[in-house]
């Protein structure tokens, strides 16, 4: 790319393609794995360097991979719904043979000896893991910023941050470097930057998609989803990453039932309700034209037939109160087993504890000792009932608000992000940072399943996304919603 | 502070302890806005779907040997166990 651009997005290139034309091309024969790899291995290496989406890249290993699927296509071998489709993974997904390093020092050259769930499901799918993604170190952040090995770039305008957590998989596929990537939603962490890149960002029903294999960051609020360029794209790789595993103990064992049917559904009839507190321009670092793109959303879905009302969700903003007691409580807890002693980064020390002092304090950055500190201080003895416990309780009542609110309406709608992409050390001060997420934290703490979907630009001429949340297990009505979205954005003036 | 800091093994400036302390005051701010709500009859949550207690066959289902794997990100390796510096005699 021209470096004054700053610009660097997949629209018309040879790799702006969709999974479904990936995979029906490789499946057809009509085009060979190791061709669409070689294409995508090359845009990355053409651009990377500017993007910085990948902490690693993998292309022998994609190579081979390619490799076998297009002996398959050969021998008539069924090579699977993904066949041949390029993906990249946030770098907090274990991946056998290959350092999954948590974009923090003290992972760095953590080579782990298992594949996530995911990672096994993509692969027997015959889809081709090309790298693995940036993200804020321990997927704390909302900007990628927090990474311990510097920031990947907004491809919309490589002077904003992309967003994050998942900022490096955000970027990857706006970028054109995978028309698939995931990554994982804690409080927001796939919806924000799939907002602030222009693509489509799904967080799942909380225990819909394994977590065996994904660095725990707050163990009640993970969740694994996709990223893609289409809503019917994201509906595809949902549909092959859902479901029971034994090996995940928070893992739903209702039967699946697949999303990817129910796309031209329409949403005559649907009951929408816009959250009214998500939708004010008074509040603290919301911009109008984003709130605006949140009408223009809720207008759409009533041309297309459905029954929009207003809705008001009273808890919905403490939900961030709740969250950020929550999230670092169970981060303080789970990031413990950083210890130096089994993996990981090793300082020396005289005796074992100070040994593992000392690699923490070398191994962590900032935010996660912030983050730490805020969680080991709301579980000490004493605060539990006051910060954990209080927030735990909150939390249900929110549960309770949504659930009644679901009796009335099949989906909400709110905007995604309450700004377009910022710049680079714009949100310095941590609380400015947290803000961002008030949208998107509520699904993370009711478990409940949230897609954002591109919709058009705002004030600056960035990439707005809105969001669709939907009751538990409700992605059907979700992946309604987000099409018609979608589609009605289809020859408007965005 | 320093004693959190003790309690998360971390070892933080004076420099570093100062600014968390501000940082970390006005996220508990934040937190405090949780006030408002009357929970005392109100569970807590801890899975949103409420599972509880999921147990599985005591079977092996994966004879895979990755024990050297394993053992091969470990720091200081000794005789096939991880090895780590004197843990009694000494306090912190």
């Amino acid at each position: 790319m021209s470096a004054e651009s700053g610009h660097v997005v997949a629209d018309g290139q040879a790799t702006d393609v969709s999974v479904a034309d990936v995979a029906s091309a490789v499946r057809n024969g009509d085009r060979s794995a190791s061709s669409i790899v070689e294409d995508h291995l090359s845009r990355i290496g053409e651009l990377d360097d500017e993007i910085h989406a990948f902490t690693t890249v993998v292309a022998d290993r994609a190579r081979e991979a390619a490799t076998v699927i297009d002996q398959k296509i050969e021998s008539g071998e069924d090579p699977g719904p993904l066949a041949g489709v390029p993906v990249a993974l946030k770098d907090n997904m274990c991946t056998r043979g290959v350092t999954t390093t948590c974009s923090s020092k003290m992972l760095e050259q953590w080579i782990p000896p298992y594949d996530a769930t995911v990672v096994e499901r993509l692969s027997a799918a015959g889809a081709i893991v090309v790298g693995k993604t940036n993200l804020d170190e321990f997927a704390m952040g909302s900007s990628t910023e927090n990474s311990a090995f510097g920031p990947t770039r907004n491809p919309h305008d490589t002077d904003r941050v992309p967003g994050g957590s998942s900022g490096g998989s955000a970027a990857a596929v706006a970028a054109g470097f995978a028309p698939l990537s995931f990554g994982s939603d804690t409080g927001g962490s796939i919806r924000q930057p799939a907002s602030l890149c222009g693509v489509v960002g799904m967080k799942p029903t909380y225990g819909r998609v394994s977590r065996y294999g994904l660095v725990a960051f707050a163990s009640s609020l993970d969740q694994i989803g996709p990223f893609t360029r289409s809503v019917a794209d994201a509906a595809l790789a949902f549909d092959v990453i859902a479901g029971h595993d034994p090996r995940d103990a928070t893992s739903i064992a209702t039967a699946y039932e697949p999303v990817g049917p129910h796309l031209t559904d329409g949403v005559e009839g649907l009951r929408v309700g816009v959250i009214s507190e998500l939708c004010r321009q008074d509040l603290e670092g919301f911009e109008p034209a984003v709130v605006e793109r949140t009408s223009r959303a809720a207008e759409a879905l009533a041309d297309a037939g459905a029954k929009v009302d207003e809705v008001s969700i009273p808890s919905v903003i403490a939900g961030l109160s709740a969250y950020y007691m929550i999230a670092p409580a169970e981060a303080s807890s789970n990031l413990a087993r950083y210890d130096g002693v089994r993996y990981g980064l090793r300082q020396p020390g005289q005796n074992t504890a100070s040994m593992m002092a000392a690699s923490r304090t070398a191994g962590f950055g900032d935010e996660v000792k912030r983050r730490i500190m805020l969680g080991t201080y709301a579980l000490s003895a004493g605060y539990y009932d006051a910060f954990y416990g209080k927030a735990q309780r909150v939390r249900t009542i929110m549960i309770q608000e949504f659930e009644q609110v679901y009796q009335r309406f099949d989906v909400l709608l709110t905007p995604t992000s309450p700004c377009e992409a910022f710049r680079f050390g714009a949100k310095a001060d941590p609380l400015t940072m947290y803000y961002n997420d008030v949208c998107t934290i509520p699904s993370n703490l009711t478990g409940q399943p949230a897609i954002s979907v591109p919709y058009g630009t705002g004030a600056e001429g960035l990439p707005v996304g809105v969001q669709v949340l939907a009751p538990m297990l409700g992605e059907s009505d979700l992946f309604r919603a987000a099409a018609v979205l979608e589609r009605s954005l289809e020859g408007s003036v965005s | 502070m320093a004693k959190v800091a003790q309690l998360a093994m971390l070892e933080l400036s004076d420099e570093e302890l100062d600014r968390f302390t501000g940082q970390l005051d006005a996220v508990l701010d934040l937190g405090g806005r949780l006030d408002a709500f009357d929970v005392a009859d109100v569970p807590p949550t801890a899975h949103p779907y409420g599972l509880t207690n999921v147990f599985r066959a005591d079977t092996v289902e994966n004879d895979d040997d990755v024990r050297a794997e394993a053992l091969a990100a470990g720091p200081e390796i000794e005789d096939g166990r991880f090895k780590v510096p004197p843990a009694l005699g000494e306090a912190l």
